[in-house]
């Protein structure tokens, strides 16, 4: 990974959305450059996917839920946390999946349109792996801030118009 | 003014002129939309863990004063900062004081070595406050204009050109409000001759030190023979984004600086408490927040900068500090009338290069120390204005 090539992962990950020309302006390099240095980190599979971080609070129409699983699992010989890891991933309602250290092994989360959802997932679907020992659940109430983007920002710049 | 009312005031003090700035900021201030390069000062709020430590010093009591030159533990933190960063060496206990920003350093530095006549070589374009602190401190300030040709940088011809008998020292400030001008070791060798031949003080403002991009800031310090003339001063403001705070300070020789912090005792007291409480945090665990702001300043200088090129304003690539200066004298028309035409027919706040000194008519000074968003959308507009204004 050479210096450009992170300048530009560290613009990317702030947004994604940026013109290609200011981006090249930015690291100063041309825009065929970059182009060429995008595609590339796209296929080495280290740029996955542009995604948005929505409010969906404020997004009136779509309701849904969701909980932080702290999951207990038996890890398997040769194959250890991942193999339990892709069978919960796997399921679409599920979000992310970590490895944790400390009191529980895996962090999951996952989204429902209600609270039954996502209990009947938990009791129906993730309980009964068989290396699954035991889940506690819990909803979240309110996002604050959520992958370094603050929910309610203070737009104000607060600054006097000219100085010297 | 009435003949009354003007006898009241000091004859001295009168020969100030109120700041060019001044007429822009009321203009701008009044109009709604308007985006704004004229800011001297970073966009980001201050790191979260320097307020922290501010909360912390009220709620464990810190709300006294604290010793004239500042807290010991700061001045040791600066000293070895100082050190660390710059390749710099002064004594924590004699050698620096905490001032209320760099301005009263500046102030502090007049009143300390300037008799009445002494003069004071002022590189221009800069900073709009240092003749007037020549003035008030009863010197003559001598603007010496640097200009294009020389990427704005002080040459040694030029340095000579402008010393008289009654000249006392130089003031310099590298990288440059308003040009961005960066100078390199060798470079100011060759003026640090000069200054040594002439025996004249240097007052050098590094304020912006640490936003340097292509290349390491040297300080004139630095230069065997010239720690004994140098007066360094620098601060906390542009580089830990702490302008409201108002922490800067000051080194140099002793025998000045005991000067100084005589003037500074009576005067002042000392630099407030919580600032300085911020600013010790600040040094010690503000290094990976100042090079984010740093990069991020870097890449908005790359975008702006080719974005007037383009635009057919013609303007260097700054070594540093967060201003472009392009010329404007493309579009024929003068500083003021260029900055107040943009501001009027597009609502983008510039401020006009003669503001910093003559040298600096035919540029304008824009900051780009504001988000990345603002300045797309900056030059669009001052793209459109420039085209509808070139023939």
């Amino acid at each position: 990974m050479n210096e450009k090539e992170i300048e530009i992962l560290e613009i990317l990950e702030d947004n994604a959305r940026i013109p290609l020309d200011v981006l090249a302006d930015m690291v100063d390099l041309s825009e065929e450059e970059v182009e060429k240095t995008i595609t590339s980190l796209e296929e080495q599979n280290i740029i996955l996917n542009y995604s948005s971080v929505i409010n969906w609070d404020k997004a009136a129409g779509k309701d849904g839920v969701v909980a932080m699983i702290d999951v207990k699992v038996t890890p398997k010989r040769e194959v250890g946390f991942d193999d339990v890891a892709e069978r919960i991933y796997r399921f679409p309602e599920v979000k992310t999946v970590y490895l944790m250290s400390g009191a529980y092994d895996l962090s999951v989360q996952i989204e429902g349109k209600t609270m039954k959802e996502v209990a009947f997932f938990v009791s129906n679907k993730l309980s009964t792996l068989d290396s699954v020992l035991s889940t506690t659940t819990h909803f979240l109430l309110k996002k604050y801030k959520h992958d370094g983007v603050i929910f309610e920002p203070e737009q104000k710049d607060k600054r006097i118009v000219v100085s010297p | 003014m009435s003949q009354v009312q003007s006898d009241y005031v000091s004859k001295n003090a009168s020969k100030l002129k109120p700041s060019g700035i001044r007429k822009f900021f009321d203009l701008a201030s009044q109009m709604e939309n308007v985006i704004s390069l004229g800011v001297g000062e970073p966009d980001f709020v201050t790191p979260w863990n320097v307020c922290e430590a501010g909360y912390a010093s009220l709620e464990n009591g810190y709300t006294a004063y604290t010793p004239n030159a500042g807290l010991l533990e700061l001045r040791e933190g600066i000293s070895s900062y100082l050190n660390e960063q710059f390749s710099l060496s002064y004594d924590a206990k004699s050698e620096i004081i905490c001032t209320v920003g760099a301005s009263q350093a500046i102030d502090l530095a007049f009143r300390s070595i300037l008799d009445t006549g002494d003069e004071v070589i002022i590189v221009e374009p800069g900073f709009v406050a240092y003749s007037p602190a020549v003035t008030l401190a009863g010197g003559t300030p001598v603007p010496l204009e640097t200009v294009e040709e020389d990427e704005f940088k002080l040459t040694s011809e030029k340095l000579k050109s402008a010393i008289t008998d009654k000249t006392k020292a130089v003031l310099i400030c590298f990288p440059s409000n308003p040009t961005g001008a960066t100078m390199t070791e060798e470079e100011l060798e060759d003026v640090a001759q000069v200054i040594k031949d002439h025996d004249l003080l240097v007052l050098s403002d590094e304020i912006y030190a640490e936003l340097t991009y292509d290349q390491t800031h040297y300080s004139i310090a630095r230069i065997p023979g010239m720690r004994e003339r140098t007066i360094l001063i620098s601060g906390f403001s542009k580089a830990f984004a702490m302008t409201g705070w108002r922490l800067g300070y000051v080194t140099g020789p002793e025998e000045i600086l005991s000067v100084m912090l005589t003037i500074h005792q009576y005067t002042m007291m000392c630099a407030p408490t919580i600032a300085q409480h911020g600013a010790l945090e600040a040094l010690r665990n503000g290094r990976e927040d100042l090079e984010r702001m740093k990069r991020s300043y870097r890449q908005r200088r790359n975008f702006i900068v080719k974005s007037f090129n383009r635009m057919g304003l013609s303007c260097r690539m700054p070594g540093g500090a967060f201003y472009a200066f392009p010329s404007i004298q493309s579009t024929g028309m003068s500083s003021d009338e260029f900055a107040e035409k943009l501001l009027h027919e597009e609502r983008v706040a510039v401020v006009p290069g003669h503001v910093f000194g003559e040298g600096g008519e035919g540029y304008v000074r824009c900051s780009y120390a504001t988000s990345l968003e603002s300045l797309q959308e900056a030059v669009k507009r001052i793209e459109r204005f420039v085209n509808k204004n070139t023939e």
